[in-house]
């Protein structure tokens, strides 16, 4: 499997340690918090924070002085574990669940249960469990994903707030405000069987699509492309894929989707960050190991009956990674596609995507015709890339100054300097255009 | 390269410092990756020789027999001895230079230059 994100530290000096991976403290908090909730309880997230905040501590009062312990991972989770015994020894605190951890402790040979709470094959999923709690259907989706994020990912609250350009209070708010709905539904900190078991992973496949396009497409800020986002989902996306009842057909298309996707992230930009289309895009940089596994993943999708919009979507974005130029593209196949998915889950940007393919397959005046047909057009009135494909469509047409109008509008209602820059240059050829 | 051999040792005796209570993972990760390069860069300057980190808690001892025992901690956590390093330099004009690279004053933290007293070798008779 591939994978998306670096392990822990790198030798660099004759055995000894000197390089920490970036993501190293990271990766560590997520899966020391998961295990650290399954033993204090769901109800006890901030407590299990706190004990890998101060594990976090102890690593960089000890390592800064040069030495960094061979088995680093071990080390961390190792000290993370002796603080949380403590904790349980001492009873100080009056949560339910972790006094009940405790008293069973105290009751028992402390140090085979101790063995039991920290069991490998009990760890191994924790990070699931804590994925199926995060993404729990009585969060909404922003809370589902700043959860995520938090928990799972490592990723502090000004670091969050960064990615979403709200302020850290808001955030945090937001954090202990979801923190408080897992409580008071009585989530539990477990993998979901049975009948459940369906909807609840569809709430996680959700929430894994909208943090990938999160990165994907960065619908605020002024990077384009933020792929540690993206990359966290696809490792999410793994850890469920390797766990038999999570997966599902459902879940193999969301992965080679994602994958056909990010295989095109090297080329997605040009020489001074600016925005490239498919047609402008070097093939040669896309991540061919990427396209290979996504084939895989799409291929497994294929198991059951079921055909969601991810397989479509998977479908469609793997006609474009496996052609060799943009004019080898199988449009009649991305048409036929589109029409499925506008048939199973119509949405005005599916209806969007395949007005584009329709004028691929039979010309721009189709296009626009595709275009007026659409329905529930109002929600699109405000994206701007309704008008960059009518501009489009328009060029095509030689209808410069149509073109022109649809382009100052498109950059009316978009923010990302990248994509700003890149419809200043098609308006720039169009004016010049128009003016012959 | 001068000859290391013939020069003196210096301690830098770090306190407090280092972490902030909100500090997010990756930003305890950065932090250390500062003092493993800073480490890095005096070892290639051939004027490393140790380093190692002092637990938190311990003894402190005093009185006839050191029968007065205390629990630490022994001062205000910004004064706490974090640990130490041994550099060779110079003089203590070029320990105090070296030693102002340290990370730790991105912290709040500080240190101490001691010059490590040299003791002749006795000649044999």
């Amino acid at each position: 499997m591939p994978n998306s994100n670096g392990g822990g530290p790198t030798n660099s000096n004759g055995g000894e340690p000197t390089q920490l991976v970036d993501n190293f403290f990271r990766l560590e908090a997520g899966r020391m918090v998961s295990t650290l909730t399954r033993i204090f309880g769901l109800d006890n997230i901030d407590l299990a924070e706190d004990v890998v905040q101060d594990a976090m501590l102890k690593a960089l009062q000890q390592w800064s002085y040069g030495k960094v312990p061979g088995n680093p991972s071990g080390w961390i989770m190792q000290v993370a574990k002796n603080r949380a015994l403590d904790i349980l020894r001492k009873q100080t605190l009056v949560q339910r669940k972790e006094n009940e951890v405790g008293e069973q402790l105290r009751r028992s040979n402390e140090q085979s249960f101790a063995a039991e709470l920290f069991a490998p094959e009990e760890v191994k999923d924790d990070q699931l469990r804590m994925i199926f709690a995060c993404c729990h259907p009585v969060l909404s989706p922003e809370s589902q994903i700043g959860l995520t994020l938090k928990t799972l990912c490592g990723l502090g609250v000004a670091e969050i707030s960064r990615s979403f350009l709200a302020k850290e209070e808001t955030i945090a708010k937001r954090l202990s405000r979801a923190r408080q709905t897992l409580r008071d539904a009585r989530v539990p900190f477990e993998i979901p069987s049975g009948p459940e078991l369906s909807e609840r992973l569809d709430s996680v496949l959700q929430v894994l699509y909208l943090l990938f396009n999160e990165g994907y497409n960065a619908s605020h800020g002024p990077e384009l492309i933020r792929w540690d986002l993206s990359a966290e989902a696809l490792r999410l996306s793994e850890l469920l894929l390797a766990h038999p009842s999570c997966n599902t057909p459902k879940s193999n298309a969301l992965h080679a989707l994602m994958l056909f996707q990010a295989s095109r992230f090297p080329a997605r930009l040009g020489d001074h960050g600016n925005m490239l289309l498919l047609q402008d895009q070097d093939r040669s940089r896309w991540n061919k190991t990427m396209i290979e596994w996504g084939l895989f993943y799409l291929n497994q999708s294929a198991a059951g009956t079921e055909l969601s919009d991810f397989h479509l979507q998977a479908g469609i974005a793997a006609c474009h990674c496996l052609a060799d130029s943009y004019e080898a593209t199988d449009w009649r196949k991305i048409l036929s596609l589109y029409d499925l998915l506008n048939a199973i889950n119509p949405s005005p940007v599916v209806a969007l995507n395949r007005a584009v393919a329709v004028s691929k397959v039979h010309g721009a005046e189709a296009g626009l015709v595709s275009v007026t047909q659409m329905e529930n057009t109002r929600s699109l009135e405000a994206y701007y890339l309704l008008y960059a494909v009518l501009a489009e469509f328009q060029i095509e047409l030689g209808n410069f100054q149509a073109a022109s109008a649809h382009l100052r509008k498109a950059l009316d209602l978009t923010t990302l300097h990248s994509e700003q820059d890149f419809l200043r240059g098609k308006l720039e050829y169009c004016e010049k255009m128009s003016a012959v | 390269m001068p000859d290391l051999s013939s020069e003196t040792r210096f301690m830098l005796i770090l306190r407090g410092g280092k972490a902030d209570r909100d500090f997010s993972p990756s930003e305890y990760g950065r932090t250390i990756q500062k003092y493993l390069d800073w480490i890095e860069g005096l070892r290639k300057k051939g004027v490393y020789e140790a380093g190692e980190p002092l637990e938190e808690t311990g003894r402190v001892l005093s009185g006839t027999s050191g029968a007065i025992v205390t629990d630490g901690p022994f001062a205000e956590s910004k004064e706490t001895v974090g640990g130490y390093f041994i550099i060779k330099a110079r003089d203590l004009v070029e320990a105090t230079e070296i030693a102002k690279g340290c990370p730790i004053f991105e912290s709040g933290g500080g240190l101490e230059v001691r010059q490590i007293a040299p003791i002749p070798s006795v000649e044999p008779a």
